[in-house]
C-alpha cells in the first residue's frame, strides 16, 4: 500500500501561499479603489510587498516539500 | 446569531471579509493537519511522545512556539510601553542563558534516561512521592492556568475584534481539543511550527513600518526621552538602584532572580516547553533544539517590545492602566499591539495579524492540553491508578484526557469569569512550584550524593517556602523590604526574590536530609547523573555541526545585543 507523506514545510508552505495571493490581492484591490480612512504610510503599499513575500516563500516551499508517495 | 450579535459590540479594529477569509483559512489548515496526523498517533510512543522523530528545528520552533502565546505577545507589548526596554529582560538573560544550559547541560539526562516527563526523570532519580508531588502539582496548575488564559485571550477578542466571550472560548478550545486529540503531540508540534511561522508573518510588518514612520532607532529614542523618559531605552545602566528605572527593579533581583532562578526553573523544568525537546530524533538534535530556540528568542522582542516602544513614541493617545480605562474610558496599555496593528494594516494584512494573536492562543492552549494529557496518563494514572493497562488503553486514555483538560480549561474560564480574583492567586500558586523544582532537579542531574528523600523534602520545603512568603507579604505589606530587600519594590521584583529565596530553601533541605540518608548505589545512577552516565562524543560531527558551536555563537549575540542598548 501506498501512502501520502506530507511534511510540515508544506503546510507551512500552503499558510503563506494562500495568504499571499489574498493579502497582495487586497493590496491591488486598494490601489483602485483606495479607502476613505488610510492606514497610516498607505503610500507604501505594505500588502503588496508583504503579500507578495509571503506568496513567494509559500511557493517555494510548496514545491520544495511537496507532498510524495511512499511505501 | 450570536456571532451576528457579537458585531453590535465596539471594537477596536474592523475587519473586511478578506481578513475573515484568512482567519477562517487558518482554522480549517489546524484541523488538516490534526486529521492528517490522526493515522500516525497509534502507539503510546507516538500519541504521547511524537514518536520521537522530530528534527532539531521542528522540536526547537515548537519549544519556542508552545511558549510564544498571544498573552505573551501583547502582555509583553504593554510592558514594553509601561517600563520601557527593561522588559527585553524577560526574553534576553531570562531566558537564552537557561535554554543553552539546558540544551548542553540537562538536556542529555534527560534524553539517555527515556523519560517521557519531568515528574518521569524524578521518579527515575528520588523515586515515587517526588514524582507524585510534581506530576501532580504540575497537572492541576496547568489545566488552570490554560483556562485562564483562555479567558483572557476571549476578552481580548472582545475588545478587539468585539467578538462575544462564549464564541471565542468555545471555538478556539474545540479547535484545540479536536487537533491535538487527534494527532496527539506530533499534531501539537506540528501546529506550533505552523503559528510560529505565522506569527512572525502577522507581526513582523509593525517594527519594520514603525522604524520607518519613526525615521529609525535613533529617532525613536529621541521621541520616547521627549514622551517618557531617557531610561526607557536602557538596558542594564539604570539598574543601580531600585527607585531609578521605570520597573523599580535592581540588578541583582534582573541577574540572580530572573536570569538564574526563574528563568532556569521556567526553561528547563516546566514540562509545557521541556516536552518538545524530548520528541527530538537524536541526542544531538535534543540538544540543538533549545539553541535553536534560544537564537529566535533573542530575536523575539522585535515583534513583541519594540511595537510597545513605537507606541510610547507614536500613538497620538496616552495609554492608561486597566483599571483607569474602565472607569474613565481610552485605550489601556494592554490595548498597544493591537493599536499599532490596526495603524499600519490594511485589509488582509489586518487577518493575519489577528491570525498571529489567535495562532498565539492556540500553541500556548495545545501546549497545555498536550503536557496535561501526558502527566495525568503516564505520571499519574499509569502510575498511581491503573498500572498494567495496555499500550492502546492509555492511548484512548490520552484522547479523552485532551478533550477533559479542554473542557476543565474552560470551567476555569468560566470561573475567573465570574470572580476574577481568582486569576491573580492562581498565577501567584504557578510560580510557588517552578523555583523549587528548578533546585530539585539540578541537584539530581549535578549531585550524585543527593537522595530520594532529600530531593522530596528539598521540594517540598522549597515550595512551601514561597507559599509563605507570599501569605506573609499579603499579610503584612511592611514584609515586602525583607522579601525584596527594599520597601520600593514592586510586583515583579517580590516575584523574582521569592523565586530565588525558595530555591535556596530548596537546595539547603535538600543537600542537609541527603547527608542525613543513605545515597543510592552509583550503578543506579547511570543515565541519570553527571559523573555517572556516559554521554556520546561528537568527535567525528564537523565544527558547524556541533551544538556547542551554536551555543557559543548565541551566547556572542546575546552579549553584543545587551551592550548595544546598554
Amino acid at each position: 500500500m501506498r501512502a501520502w507523506d506530507i511534511s510540515i514545510w508544506f503546510f507551512i508552505g500552503v499558510a503563506l501561499l494562500v495568504n499571499g495571493i489574498l493579502i497582495t490581492g487586497a493590496g491591488v484591490w486598494e490601489i483602485f479603489h483606495p479607502p476613505e480612512n488610510p492606514v497610516v504610510l498607505f503610500q507604501l503599499h505594505a500588502s503588496i510587498w508583504w503579500g507578495a513575500a509571503l506568496l513567494i516563500f509559500g511557493l517555494i516551499y510548496c514545491i520544495r516539500f511537496a507532498p510524495r508517495r511512499h511505501s | 446569531m450570536t456571532l451576528l450579535a457579537a458585531y453590535a459590540v465596539p471594537r477596536l479594529v474592523h475587519m473586511s471579509p478578506v481578513d475573515a477569509v484568512i482567519v477562517a483559512f487558518y482554522f480549517v489548515l489546524v484541523l488538516a493537519i490534526g486529521f492528517y496526523l490522526k493515522e500516525k498517533a497509534k502507539t503510546g510512543e507516538d500519541f504521547f511522545m511524537a514518536g520521537r522523530e522530530m528534527s532539531a528545528w521542528i522540536a526547537g520552533l515548537s519549544f519556542l512556539s508552545a511558549n510564544l502565546g498571544a498573552l505573551e505577545l501583547m502582555g509583553w507589548a504593554s510592558s514594553a510601553y509601561q517600563y520601557g526596554i527593561l522588559a527585553t529582560h524577560w526574553y534576553w538573560i531570562g531566558a537564552i542563558p537557561a535554554m543553552l544550559f539546558l540544551g548542553l547541560v540537562m538536556m542529555p539526562f534527560y534524553y539517555i534516561s527515556k523519560t517521557h516527563s519531568v515528574p518521569g526523570y524524578l521518579k527515575l532519580r528520588f523515586g515515587e512521592s517526588s514524582r507524585a508531588l510534581s506530576a501532580v502539582s504540575f497537572a492541576f496548575m496547568t489545566v488552570l492556568m490554560s483556562g485562564i488564559n483562555m479567558y483572557s485571550m476571549a476578552l481580548v477578542m472582545k475588545v478587539v475584534l468585539g467578538w462575544d466571550i462564549h464564541f471565542s472560548i468555545w471555538v478556539s478550545s474545540l479547535t484545540v481539543a479536536i487537533y491535538v486529540a487527534a494527532g496527539g503531540l506530533r499534531s501539537a508540534i506540528f501546529n506550533e511550527v505552523l503559528q510560529f511561522i505565522l506569527i512572525w508573518a502577522g507581526a513582523l510588518l509593525i517594527p519594520i513600518l514603525g522604524l520607518t514612520e519613526a525615521g529609525g532607532w535613533d529617532k525613536l529614542k529621541l521621541q520616547i526621552a521627549q514622551n517618557a523618559s531617557v531610561e526607557y531605552t536602557h538596558l542594564w545602566s539604570t539598574l543601580g538602584s531600585f527607585d531609578k528605572n521605570p520597573m523599580g527593579i535592581h540588578w541583582t533581583g534582573i541577574v540572580f532572580g530572573l536570569g538564574f532562578v526563574i528563568s532556569f526553573g521556567y526553561w528547563t523544568t516546566d514540562f509545557l516547553v521541556v516536552q518538545r525537546v524530548l520528541a527530538a530524533k537524536d541526542l544531538r538534535s535534543a540538544k540543538m533544539a533549545p539553541i535553536i530556540g534560544a537564537a529566535f528568542k533573542m530575536l523575539v522582542p522585535f515583534i513583541v517590545i519594540l511595537p510597545g516602544l513605537l507606541g510610547l513614541a507614536l500613538l497620538p493617545v496616552k495609554l492608561v492602566p486597566e483599571s483607569v480605562a474602565v472607569v474613565n474610558g481610552g485605550h489601556s496599555y494592554n490595548e498597544v499591539l493591537p493599536l499599532m496593528l490596526a495603524r499600519y494594516c490594511g485589509p488582509g494584512l489586518l487577518g493575519l495579524g489577528i491570525t498571529a494573536l489567535i495562532a498565539g492562543f492556540m500553541s500556548g492552549m495545545a501546549g497545555n492540553v498536550s503536557a496535561f494529557t501526558t502527566v495525568w496518563t503516564y505520571d499519574i494514572y499509569r502510575a498511581l491508578i491503573k498500572k498494567d493497562a495496555t499500550d492502546q488503553h492509555y492511548v484512548t486514555m490520552g484522547r479523552w484526557c485532551t478533550v477533559l483538560g479542554v473542557l476543565i480549561s474552560v470551567g476555569t474560564a468560566y470561573l475567573v469569569m465570574s470572580f476574577a480574583s481568582i486569576m491573580d492567586y492562581v498565577q501567584a500558586l504557578f510560580s510557588f512550584f517552578v523555583a523549587p523544582l528548578f533546585g530539585t532537579v539540578l541537584l539530581g542531574m549535578l549531585w550524585k550524593r543527593a537522595t530520594g528523600p532529600g530531593g522530596f523534602w528539598g521540594l517540598f520545603a522549597g515550595t512551601l517556602s514561597s507559599i509563605g512568603m507570599w501569605i506573609w507579604v499579603k499579610v503584612d505589606p511592611k514584609a515586602l523590604s525583607y522579601v525584596a530587600l527594599s520597601s520600593s519594590a514592586k510586583g515583579m521584583a517580590e516575584n523574582m526574590y521569592r523565586a530565588l529565596w525558595s530555591w535556596i530553601v530548596c537546595v539547603l533541605v535538600t543537600v542537609l536530609v541527603s547527608y542525613m540518608t543513605a545515597p543510592k548505589p552509583e550503578s543506579e545512577l547511570n543515565g541519570l547523573v553527571y559523573g555517572a552516565t556516559t554521554i556520546p562524543h561528537e568527535e567525528q560531527v564537523p565544527l558547524y555541526h556541533r551544538p556547542i558551536f551554536w551555543a557559543v555563537v548565541v551566547a556572542l549575540a546575546f552579549f553584543v545585543f545587551n551592550i548595544l542598548v546598554w
